[in-house]
This record gives C-alpha cells, sequence and structure tokens, in this order.
C-alpha cells in the first residue's frame, strides 16, 4: 500500500493542457510544410525528383500532405530553401483538396460539418479499424488514451462495438485481405456516421502505394470526412482534428 | 558435424558464386542435421534465378552458415521431423507453389496467390478476398465450442483471426490465421524505386521502425561497402535501445491493466510516452522514422541533444524503477502472472522462439550478443534467460531488459557523439551479392536477405520479422489454459500483424 501511495506521488499530475494553452514540439518534429514561394524552379524539380512518395508538384510548387511520409528529404536537400517543416501539427482537413497546399491551410473548423458538431458535439463515440496500418498509427491513435492526452475528458472514446460507434476511423493501406472487414464495420456503424481517414497510408496508399494488394486511398471506398495526414500523425494532430471537427 | 554449408557474417555481403550450390538431397540433410543439432532457421527461401526457381537458407548455430540449391517442385517435408522448418516451408508453399510432401499442417500464411501463377497449394479461390475462408482445425466431442475472434479485434490494434477451441473456460488449442495485413512488402522492395525503400522497410512494422530500418541500411552498406562513423552507430544503438524502452514500458503497463492493477497501466502509459518523445526528439518522430539511413544517420547528437536526453532519463529512470518494483511486489498481480502460458523449454526450441519470449523459455541467445552490429560489441548484454516460459517469465524479462536499456543509453549519452549526416543519396550495390543482416529487436531478432543481380539490381529481398518465429509460441501457451487469460498471455508477447503478414 505504502509502495503504491508512494508511487503516485512520485508520477503526479501529467494530463496536458492543450488545448487550452498550446504546446510546443521539439525543433526536429515535422509538422506543416512551409513552401518558400520564391525558390528556383530547379531546385523544386531537384526536390519533386528526390521524394519518395512523388508528393511534391515542382510546377505548383506545392506538397500534397496525402502522399507525403513527412520524411524530411525534401527540406534537408533544399536546406530549407524549397520546404521548411514547421512545428504546427494542427493539420488535418476537411477536403482532400485541401491535402494539397503550399503552407497555407483553411481553419478545420470552419469546414467542419455543423450537425456532426450538433449530433456528438458532447459525446462522440469512435471506432478505430486497422486495415494493414503499420502499427505507429494505431498506436498514436491509441495513445490519446492515456493521462498526459486523455480524450475521455472531451467526451470522446474508443468504442469496441461499432453498433456503439458514430465514427470509424481508419488506418492502414487497405489491404486486399481486410477490405471486407472494413466494409462490414462501415455498415454496421448507425447512421449518420463519420469516416476519418488517419495517415498517409489511408489517405493515398502511403509507402505502399503501387502494391496490387491495396487500395491507394479510402475515398475510393467510402465517404471520408475528415483527412489526418502523417506518417503517424501525431497524437496532437488527431486530438486537434476531432475537437476542430466535431465541438 | 560436417556440412558444405559457408560460413558467413551478419551484415556481410558476399559473392553469389561463393555459397555452397547443393544436390537438393545434400541440402536437406545438411540443413536438418544442422538444425537437429540445436540450430536455428533464420532464413528459408526460394527465388528466381535465371530462369529457374532456387532456395537459400541461411540458419544459425553460434555462426550463420549459408547454402543453396536448386528448388524441386515437391519434395518430403523437412518439418515431419525438425520443426523449426514449419512456416518457413509454408510460406515457400504460398509463395512459390513448392509442395513440401507430409507437411503436418500445410495451409496458407497470408492468403495470396503464388508468384509463379502456378496451381495453388492449397487449393484457395483468390477471387474471394477472405483469408478466414478456410477449414479451421476443430476439435470434436459434444462439450466443445468455439470462440471466433477478429479480424476487428475489441481495441485499438491490427487485425488478425484466433479461433479458439474450449472445454468451459479451458482452450484445447488456439489457431491463429494472419495475413488480413498483408500488403506485399517483398514484391514491393523489389521493384520500386531505390528512393522508396528506406520509407518501407520503415513501415514493415512500424513498431519496430529501427530494427527494420536497421537491417535495410546494413545490408544496402554491406553491399556497396559503406561504413558508417562510430558516432552514426552510437546513435542508431541509442534510436534501437529507445524503441526497446517504448513497447516493453508499454506492454508491461499493458499487462498490469489486464490483471485490473490500474496504476502501473496509467504511470507506464505515459512514460512509454515520455520514451517516444525522445525519439521525437532525436529525429522528428516518434517511432524513430527517419533517423537511420544507409552510411549513418540523418540527425547529430549535439550536447544539447545529449543533455536534453540525459536529463530526461535521469528523471524516469527511478519513476519506471519504482513502477516495475510496484508491479512485481503486488501479490494480485504476481498470482496471475505466475504459471499462467507456460511453453516448455523443448517445445520453444522446436517453435524456434526468439527474442524476450525464447529467453523467458531459457533459449538466451540475443542479436546484440552474439551476432553484435552497430556498438553492441562494446556493451554488456546478459542473457537474461529465465526458466519457466509463463507470463511471469515474459514480464519479468521485458522488465529486466528495460532497466538494463536505460543504462546502456544512459551510459552512451556520456560522451560527445560526433558523425557525420551528410549521406550518400545514391547507391550501386555489387553485383551478383548476397548479404544477410540481423538485429535484436526489441521482439528479437529481424532479419532481411538481400540478392542482387548482374546490375546490381535488387532480385530477392527476404523480410523476417521476429513475429514469424512467435505466434506459434502464443497458440502454445495457449494450450490448457483458461480462455479469459488470452489477453494476458497475449500482450506478453505482442506479436506484429503486419511485420508477419508484410
Ligand atoms: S517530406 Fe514529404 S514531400 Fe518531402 S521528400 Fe519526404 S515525402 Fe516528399
Ligand atoms: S501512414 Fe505511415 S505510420 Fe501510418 S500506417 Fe502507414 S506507414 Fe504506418
Amino acid at each position: 500500500m505504502i509502495k503504491t501511495l508512494q508511487n503516485r506521488f512520485e508520477q503526479g499530475y501529467r494530463t496536458s493542457r492543450y488545448p487550452k494553452e498550446p504546446i510546443q514540439l521539439p525543433e526536429r518534429y515535422r509538422g506543416r510544410p512551409q513552401i518558400v514561394p520564391d525558390a528556383p524552379a530547379e531546385l523544386a524539380a531537384h526536390c519533386a525528383a528526390a521524394c519518395p512518395q512523388e508528393a511534391i508538384d515542382a510546377d505548383s510548387k506545392r506538397i500534397d500532405m496525402g502522399r507525403c511520409v513527412f520524411c524530411g528529404t525534401c527540406e534537408r536537400l533544399s536546406e530549407g530553401r524549397f520546404v521548411k517543416f514547421t512545428q504546427d501539427f494542427e493539420i488535418a482537413t476537411a477536403q482532400k483538396e485541401h491535402l494539397i497546399t503550399d503552407g497555407s491551410l483553411p481553419a478545420l473548423a470552419d469546414h467542419a460539418k455543423q450537425h456532426f458538431k450538433k449530433l456528438f458535439g458532447r459525446s462522440l463515440q469512435l471506432r478505430q479499424v486497422s486495415a494493414a496500418g503499420c502499427n505507429s498509427c494505431e498506436a498514436d491513435l491509441n495513445v490519446l488514451a492515456t493521462p498526459f492526452f486523455d480524450l475521455a475528458r472531451f467526451g470522446i472514446n474508443f468504442v469496441a462495438s461499432p453498433r456503439h460507434a458514430d465514427a470509424i476511423v481508419v488506418t492502414g493501406p487497405i489491404s486486399r485481405n481486410m477490405k471486407t472487414a472494413l466494409l462490414q464495420t462501415y455498415e454496421a456503424v448507425p447512421a449518420p456516421k463519420a469516416v476519418i481517414a488517419v495517415g498517409s497510408c489511408t489517405l493515398s496508399g502511403g509507402p505502399f502505394r503501387g502494391s496490387p494488394e491495396i487500395t491507394e486511398g479510402l475515398d475510393q471506398l467510402l465517404p471520408v470526412d475528415l483527412f489526418i495526414p502523417g506518417c503517424p500523425p501525431h497524437p496532437l494532430t488527431n486530438l486537434h482534428a476531432f475537437l476542430s471537427f466535431f465541438k | 558435424m560436417r556440412t558444405d554449408f559457408l560460413e558467413i557474417g551478419n551484415g556481410k555481403a558476399v559473392d553469389r558464386d561463393r555459397i555452397p550450390h547443393l544436390a537438393f538431397d545434400d541440402f536437406r540433410s545438411q540443413a536438418m542435421g544442422i538444425v537437429d543439432g540445436g540450430g536455428k532457421v533464420v532464413q528459408y527461401f526460394a527465388y528466381e534465378d535465371s530462369g529457374g526457381i532456387k532456395l537459400l537458407a541461411v540458419l544459425r548455430t553460434d555462426r550463420l552458415l549459408a547454402a543453396g540449391c536448386d528448388a524441386p517442385e515437391a519434395y518430403p517435408a523437412m518439418s515431419l521431423t525438425s520443426e523449426p522448418f514449419h512456416l518457413f516451408e509454408r510460406e515457400l508453399a504460398e509463395q512459390f507453389a513448392i509442395r513440401p510432401e507430409g507437411h503436418p499442417w500445410l495451409k496458407m500464411v497470408r492468403y495470396h496467390p503464388n508468384y509463379r501463377g502456378r496451381e495453388d497449394v492449397f487449393g484457395n479461390n483468390y477471387t474471394e478476398d477472405i483469408p478466414g475462408n478456410y477449414d479451421y482445425y476443430a476439435v470434436d466431442g459434444e462439450e466443445v465450442h468455439e470462440v471466433a475472434v477478429g479480424p476487428v479485434h475489441a481495441g485499438v490494434i491490427e487485425p488478425g483471426h484466433f479461433r479458439f477451441n474450449c472445454i468451459g473456460e479451458r482452450v484445447l488449442h488456439l489457431e491463429i490465421q494472419l495475413g488480413y495485413q498483408h500488403r506485399g512488402v517483398e514484391q514491393l522492395l523489389m521493384n520500386v524505386d531505390a528512393r522508396r525503400l528506406p520509407i518501407i522497410a520503415e513501415g514493415i512494422a512500424g513498431d519496430t521502425a529501427v530494427g527494420h530500418g536497421l537491417c535495410y541500411a546494413q545490408a544496402i552498406e554491406a553491399l556497396t561497402d559503406t561504413t558508417p562513423d562510430a558516432g552514426a552507430r552510437i546513435i542508431r544503438t541509442i534510436g534501437l535501445e529507445l524503441e526497446r524502452l517504448q513497447n516493453h514500458v508499454g506492454d508491461l503497463g499493458a499487462l498490469s491493466g489486464d490483471v485490473a492493477f490500474l496504476p502501473p497501466a496509467n504511470y507506464c502509459g505515459r512514460m512509454r510516452g515520455d520514451f517516444l518523445n525522445m525519439s521525437l526528439w532525436l529525429c522528428g518522430n516518434r517511432f524513430g522514422k527517419g533517423l537511420v539511413r544507409p552510411g549513418g544517420v540523418r540527425f547529430p547528437m549535439t550536447d544539447v541533444d545529449r543533455e536534453t536526453l540525459a536529463g530526461r532519463l535521469e528523471e524516469l529512470k527511478p519513476q519506471v524503477r519504482h513502477t516495475m518494483e510496484l508491479l512485481f511486489a503486488t501479490p494480485s498481480v504476481r498470482a496471475r502472472f505466475e504459471e499462467c502460458g507456460a511453453v516448455s523449454t523443448d517445445d520453444a526450441h522446436k517453435l524456434g522462439l526468439v527474442g524476450p519470449a525464447g529467453r523467458a523459455c531459457g533459449i538466451a541467445y540475443d542479436a546484440r550478443r552474439d551476432f553484435p552490429t552497430e556498438h553492441y560489441a562494446q556493451l554488456i548484454i546478459p542473457e537474461n534467460a529465465k526458466s519457466t516460459g509463463d507470463v511471469y517469465a515474459r514480464a519479468r524479462t521485458r522488465a529486466d531488459e528495460v532497466l538494463q536499456s536505460m543504462d546502456m543509453i544512459e551510459s552512451l549519452l556520456k560522451d560527445p557523439v560526433q558523425t557525420q549526416c551528410d549521406l550518400p543519396s545514391e547507391f550501386k550495390p555489387m553485383s551478383s551479392a548476397m548479404v544477410v543482416t540481423l538485429n535484436e529487436a526489441w521482439r528479437g531478432e529481424v532479419s532481411h536477405c538481400v540478392l542482387t543481380g548482374a546490375d546490381g539490381e535488387i532480385v530477392r529481398y527476404k523480410v523476417k520479422d521476429p513475429s514469424f518465429h512467435n505466434w506459434n509460441g502464443l497458440a502454445m501457451s495457449l494450450r490448457d489454459t483458461g480462455i479469459s487469460d488470452f489477453p494476458l498471455n497475449n500482450k506478453s508477447y505482442n506479436l506484429s500483424y503486419c511485420g508477419f503478414d508484410l
């Protein structure tokens, strides 16, 4: 008993005050990419050619955050003269087109569906489906239940049964072998329901694009309401997306 | 026993011509001889070569041994008497339609058509997209009931199917059917542009991004005769140990949660996050993605980084130690952990268990000690073997490793680390070579094997996650165990679905 109490005191109070107070992520964290508008065309082309994800359009000088895995190759190569990754983690979008960016993103809250806010603003139950996710996306969703993030304080929970859910949260590049189970889970969620796509894989196939075993983008199968980019998205990116879109 | 197998080094490229090409019967009997004498299978796979199909085996005793042969269309299964080949032979049948005759349990591994367009060995129709479409092993009897779980599980977790045959609460047999996560990783690695390779390697199993990333980088380094500097090797070692800490600490918390002792469950969840944030500090990604690349690491360890990480570790260390003490000193925890889901040493050898799961059963093997890479030759890696093979032994092994990893990182952060982060962007691998790399990631031995062709192009990329060995350990743990102890056993292994499914 003494041990239990001693441990409790040693551990202290850990829950973050986000979103009431901002959080600064470390310098090397790669959040929202910021394009340097007057970067030379050759530099842009050079970065585009080196990008493992073909996420850079050199002509329009834009990055597709849906394809990007935030590996930082373009930033290294251009030494920040073409792309610079900011520490801004609030990068989810309500429309797929918004993922293609020069660094400016529309405020997510402005694009949220008002009826979702009304329906789910006070209580949002999520059913997560991993469809060939590598377990980084899953882990950084799961972590929202730990004391630091404490998702439940916002009335948001992950639930076991799709019947109890208001939305499905999909991760992974949707392997052929998981497609049926994913679609059946979606069917089992009562309407009205939201679909949240988490991670580069779910947005575009991610690192596995081009494989005949996967689907390149959940939006090919289901109507996606919320797009959360990253490989994986930082837990705060997920948290921000849930709060801005539904609360 | 004398064999024709060639001794090779971990992460050392060899000319493919030097690998002994044996007659199939000699290959088979020698490989079985080595394994029956206590050897283990690191890799055993097929590949296409000048129109024909060849086999390659990499076995380990206290050395690494390799040999190959022409693949027959069918052959008498080695698994019949030499159990460690069991899953490798099934994989061979699935990937290349080579039939191991008399195999004791010839079922599919990942549910995909074979690479050669041959008739399916398992008689599957792949236009039906459900891998669970299969006659499960069934126990007959009036009182027997079956419990089917998954592929979609109750929590935030990867998919897989578990089929329990039970009498009342008692599990007679658990059959695990995976394959739902299959993304075609090996085929991708053989066919995509080189710049995509590290991204794919780090996504093989995201909780082992550093482990797989290292196996990939070391393979490319061997094939291009590149040696990372000493500083990079230290940073990589720190990266791999941080990965171990993140996962072990998280799982020990989850184990505590599974026996309804909530304080450590919450503390570990938070502390795991702090270890993830140390990786985030180091390379900008909580899972260490982007840290390791062929030639070294992409981020330096400045003095500020060292002090920051050392400071965080200093704060965490007593908290972790005290939480572990609390966990293992609590009688209700001990009562649930002890004698739960035990696997015998003999069974563990036959299954080929690796990592903490193997060590919990008395198999001391640890690639960090036995085939050291990076900075491990300079570190002391304790044996960590336990004898009971139960949940307690697996948890205790992992807790011991947590404490050791913190000491290792602490000692590595003491002195300044210099590294050159300016890495080459293009690599030209040597032609007609083979390399196998092994690293002890948190679940155990990760191994990649790469074969190049006449122009240095990758003609075969074989990946093995430790989960490939260990899933059957979980099935074995459930024999004669109460079904309500499944979550506890499952967490004590916490195996990878996608690492297995590829
Ligand atoms: S950070 Fe994104 S855009 Fe830049 S190279 Fe990597 S994948 Fe491409
Ligand atoms: S997006 Fe990246 S982190 Fe998420 S599942 Fe895919 S590979 Fe893993």
